[in-house]
Order: structure tokens, then sequence, then C-alpha cells
């Protein structure tokens, strides 16, 4: 999808600090090298088959697609993998990569925390140091991963500054990998940053789409009329949309957090409220004021509270080829109650996004349609929250 | 030759750096005139803006002040105006490529030149993305500084070759803030840097004690302060540009006899 210049249409680039500017590029060269290495490929697929437990299961959520009366609805469950999310898929080949590339040390930024944890747990599978940043206000509502990423032998940064949310512990990552990067590599968690990082991320979880793919062709003998997924960086969605983006039967769908209401100023829609810019490496669509400072966005979802996307989502929207719903926190919150009660999976509150607009959308489908929704991870990590959202206070 | 250059025309140059509207623009209004009465050969204007990523804490918690203070890009271009009217030291914005891509590049760049700004650093838009930039800051007569750093290696000639004005040379890694010390082999890059150009070099990044800064202009052409002085404002609010103008005055000294 990348032009030679690392570009997604005008989006995508490579605006970083010049000395970055080597590190960025020994990446390109050594994933270029490594991309089509089969001795890779089988050991980055025996870490994902017998570590993360891959194929992930595509379930038929049949109590759902009754109740809703339309669509018939499955469930990509990446929530099933070790460390309970989509993030371990990209995790492991960036951590095989910077391997390989002879690196010793991991940093990566973490926003509702299963980025960090999926770090560090690869860090500790193949022996090596990490450093965690995370907004100051993310690790108060994500205790949970916070004790897990230390407990895997991480060291968790608190980020003070900004907002203290992703966007802050993006900054402060790529802050610290200008001050080391001979054995450092930065294992970045979404589709986003310089070129190549977009595209090696979107590579790694390309896996969700190629089983669905599989998985859908020998259950159902057909492809899906729908992928849905949660966008924020939008890593599960790149993985979603991969093998579908050339079938154009199949409808792209992103849904993205829109807080308290798009027409608030506690949002985190980048397509739908943003515009283009350039920020954290890449030219894409972010939320922004005027003149061009970046909004402090708002999400209850802390894995969604970024105020951009990546590069790839941005052209697929440019050219109609994807689109991008805004969902509240609200029916997210629903949906995250709906589909515990209904199906017996409680979902990421990420993933919930998801499933508030699957709900939305499957009664308008003919009972001959498909959709498949990508439940991007577990939703233990949420529970307090939710319960503090409803005004419960429990402990945890 | 560019104003930027005059800078150095009289030997090494001492650019001293400012985020504007921190805490007011009344205060950065004064502070560049004292340094300018304190033998400031070139100022570096920072744009603030909101995320600066290049930054350590000192610039990032005044680009914060100055942004919660209401400071804009406009304002600051009718700051830049109104010094102007009396003074001749060449002036640089130093910002992030969202500030200019939002304003638009061309009515940035002609803004920029209608109030006599004469050069342009953009820490995040390496020699990879700078034809998106040049053009408009070229046709406005306004430098786009380069910047070298001490991983560029290979990359020295390609950077210095066609920069204009002056090469900024980061003098360590990480992001802007004092140093006890710079261990980089300055003079090895200098040297890599002199064999395509002429251009003047000014080393930057961590930079405070005139010991320090005399040894810098003395391995390139001049040497860049800002955390050290945004420091200062940072503790004496309204009232900096005494201080500021005492701190010049030592700095531009060492850095002019060394």
């Amino acid at each position: 999808m990348t032009n030679p210049e690392g570009r997604f249409g005008i989006h995508g680039g490579q605006y970083m600090p010049e000395t970055l500017m080597n590190a960025v590029i020994e990446l390109e060269e050594a994933y270029a090298r490594y991309k089509n290495d089969p001795d890779f490929q089988a050991e980055l697929s025996d870490l994902l088959n017998n570590y993360a437990n891959r194929p992930s299961l595509l379930y038929y959520a049949k109590k759902m697609t009754e109740d809703l009366g339309g669509a018939k609805i499955y469930l990509k469950r990446e929530d099933l993998n070790h460390t309970g999310a989509h993030k371990i898929n990209n995790v492991l080949g960036q951590a095989l990569l910077a391997k390989k590339m002879g690196k010793t040390r991991l940093i990566a930024e973490t926003g509702a925390g299963q980025h960090g944890v999926a770090t560090a747990t690869a860090a500790a599978l193949m022996g090596m140091e990490c450093v965690v940043f995370m907004g100051k206000v993310d690790i108060e509502r994500q205790a949970l991963n916070v004790y897990k990423m230390r407990l895997l032998g991480a060291e968790v940064r608190s980020v003070e500054t900004g907002t203290g949310t992703l966007k802050d512990a993006v900054s402060e990552a790529m802050r610290e990998w200008t001050t080391r990067m001979a054995d450092t590599h930065y294992c970045i968690g979404s589709t986003m940053g310089p070129h190549p990082f977009p595209t090696i991320v979107s590579d790694f979880q390309s896996v969700i789409s190629k089983e669905i793919k599989e998985q859908m062709l020998e259950r159902e003998g057909r492809l899906p009329d729908a992928v849905i997924a949660c966008v924020g960086g939008g890593s599960n969605a790149a993985g979603t949309f991969y093998h579908f983006i050339d079938d154009p039967e199949v409808k792209l769908i992103g849904c993205e957090a829109a807080g308290r209401g798009v027409s608030t100023l506690e949002t985190a829609a980048t397509i739908n409220t943003g515009r283009v810019g350039i920020f954290h490496g890449m030219k894409s669509y972010f939320c922004q004021d005027e003149y061009g400072q970046i909004a402090p966005v708002y999400s209850i979802s802390a894995g969604l509270d970024y105020p951009g996307i990546g590069p790839e989502h941005a052209y697929l929207h440019d050219i109609g080829r994807a689109q991008y719903v805004p969902v509240t926190d609200e029916e997210a919150v629903c949906a995250f109650e709906y589909m515990s009660r209904m199906e017996g999976i409680i979902p990421a509150i990420e993933s919930a996004h998801a499933v508030a607009y699957a709900m939305q959308l499957a009664p308008t489908m003919g009972k001959d349609q498909i959709i498949v929704i990508t439940i991007s991870g577990r939703g233990d990590k949420d529970c307090a929250s939710i319960a503090r959202y409803r005004g419960e206070d429990i402990d945890l | 030759m560019s104003k930027i250059a005059t800078a150095f025309e009289k030997g090494n140059a001492f650019i001293p750096f400012v985020t504007c509207g921190d805490p007011t623009i009344e205060t950065t209004e004064a502070v560049v005139r004292s340094m300018v009465a304190a033998g400031a050969d070139l100022i570096e204007l920072g744009i603030p803006f909101s995320d600066p990523t290049a930054e350590g804490p000192v610039i990032q918690e005044a680009s914060t002040r100055a942004l919660a203070g209401g400071v804009t890009t406009d304002k600051i271009f009718d700051m830049v105006a109104r010094l102007r009217a009396d003074i001749d030291t060449p002036f640089a914005f130093m910002t992030y490529a969202n500030v200019v891509f939002s304003y638009g590049i061309e009515r940035f760049a002609a803004r920029a030149e209608e109030v006599g700004i004469d050069g342009l650093i953009l820490p995040d838009v390496p020699f990879e993305e700078r034809e998106e930039f040049a053009p408009a800051f070229a046709a406005h007569r306004i430098d786009l500084i380069a910047m070298i750093a001490p991983t560029s290696e290979d990359r020295i000639a390609m950077i210095a070759k066609e920069a204009p004005g002056f090469i900024y040379l980061v003098s360590s890694l990480g992001v802007t803030g004092v140093r006890s010390q710079i261990t980089t082999d300055l003079e090895g890059i200098v040297a890599t840097i002199r064999k395509v150009t002429d251009v003047p070099v000014a080393v930057g990044f961590g930079i405070s004690t005139p010991d320090v800064a005399a040894h810098m202009a003395h391995l390139a052409d001049g040497a860049i302060v800002g955390s050290a002085i945004v420091k200062i404002v940072g503790a004496e609010g309204a009232q900096a540009a005494g201080a500021v103008g005492d701190y010049v005055r030592a700095m531009a000294e060492a850095v002019h006899t060394a």
C-alpha cells in the first residue's frame, strides 16, 4: 500500500528529528531484509501459534445474531490471544526483528496498558530489557496492567506532561529513543509514527484478516459483507482490513472513540472531527486547534484516547475505501454490558466501540448477510472503570 | 548573502533562544530587546507547540505556559513586526512542522517575510521531508535551517551540501536541555561539513556555561543556547528581561572572544 517514500496517498512520511533518522532507516533496511526471509517468518509463526495461541477463534455469535435480528455476526476473538489482546501479534514480530538487529532493549508507549503488557511479555520471553511509558492518568485507570508489566520485569515510567495520556506516552518514548538508539528498539504499538512503523505494524497485524478470510471461507464459503474494528492509532483495524482491501464487496468499518460526543470537545474521533496535520512522525488526520496545536482528546477508553490516526486509515478514508464512524462512551459501555450478558464474553472497552456500531448496523442488514467484529481484547482491565462509570466503586 | 549569514560576519555568533509568549508576549518582547542590547548575533524565536517531541522538560514547560497564556502564531507575527521597527538583528523562528503546515506553508512563509523573519528551524522536518517546505521559504527569502546530529554520519554531506544560512549542529543525543558534558566528536563532524560547504556551523543542545559556549564556538562558528535562558524566564517571569540580558552578555562575550 505504501509507495517507496513510505506514503499512503498524501499521508505518512518521516517527520522525525535528524537524530533518529539513521535509526529509522536502519529499521527500514532490516525489515526489508527479514520480511520475506523464510527463517524469520517460520520463527514468527512458531511464536504466534505456540506461544500466543493463534489462530484465534472466529466465533459465531448466535444469541447476539438472533437478538439483533439481522445480519449473521461473527466475532474474531483476538481477546483469546496470550496477554489478552491483538497487541501481541505486532510485538512478537517487532521484538524478533529487534533481536535480529542486535538490539537488547525495548521501549514502548502504552495507553490502556495492553501494548505495554505485550511488550513486557515479549521482552521477558526473549531476554530483553524493557521500559514502558504510560501517561499518569492511564496509570491510574489501568492499575492491573501496570502491575502486570512490573511483574513481567518491565520498568513503567509515568508520563506527567501534557494530558498524561497515550499521546504524551508516545512523545516521551520518542524522546527516550533520541537519547539511546544503539541498543534500543522503539516497539511502537500501533499503525502510526514515521515510516516504516505503520507498514511494519500493519503487516504484523495482517494475520487477523488472513485468518478471518480462511475461517470464513471454510465456514460460510464466502467473504463477509462487512468487517468492523475499533480505531485509535488503528492497528487492530489495519489487521482486520488488510486482506479485504482488494475485495470491494467487503465493507471496512472503523469505529472511533467519540467520547462524550463529536459535537463536544471531549472526543477522540479523529476522522470525524480532525483535519490533516503532521505529528508523531507522520502526516495524517489529527484533532487540533486552528493554529495546529494538538487537542487534549478524551475517551473512556485509554486505548483509543489518541488525537491522531494511522496514515493508512487516513488514506483509506480519503479514497472512500473504509468508513470511520464515531461511537460514544455511553454506546460503548452499553455494548460492553450487552456482549457480556448476551454471549458471556467481556470485551475490552476499546473493542466494545466496534460492538456498539455492529449493534446498530446488524438489524439494518438481511439475515443472509454477514458481519465480522474484531474483539481486539478482553475486558478484565476495564471492569473497575466501567463500574465507576455506572456509579459503583469496586476495589481491584 | 542571506541576512542569517551576516550574524557570522564579525566572527563567532552567539544565538540565544526564547519561547514566545512565556509567560506573556510583552515579556518576550522585552527579553528580545535585552538580548539585542547584550550582544546577541541572531535570535531564535520559539513558536510554542503543544507537544514538542524534540524538547526536554524546560522548553516543554515553557511551551505549556505560553499556550496557557493565550499566545498564538498570529500574535507572535505581530510581536516580530513591532520588534523589526527598530531592531536589525537577524531572527529565526523555531517551531514544529504542524504549526507551519496548519497555518498553510505558503501563507506562513509570506507572513514571516512580511514581518521580517530571516530563518526557520523545524526539528521534526528532516532532509527527506524538506521539499514540502523549502521552496516556499526560499521564495520568501527565509533560510530553512538544516540540522545535523551526532548520529547523522553518512548523511552529513547530503544535508550540508545545499543548506542555506547556517547549519544547526546538535551537540549530543537526546532532546534539548542543559547537559553537564558534551562528548560527541564535533570536530570530526565539522570537518566533514567543511568538505562540502562554507556556510557557518552553530552548535546547540545542552550548552549553558560561558566556557562550554566558547569551546563550541571555537570548534564551529557559533553557539546556540535555549533551555538555560528559558529556565531564567521561568524563574523570573514577567521581570526576566534584566536577568536574561546579564546572562546573554556573559555568554556572548565568551563566544565572541573564543
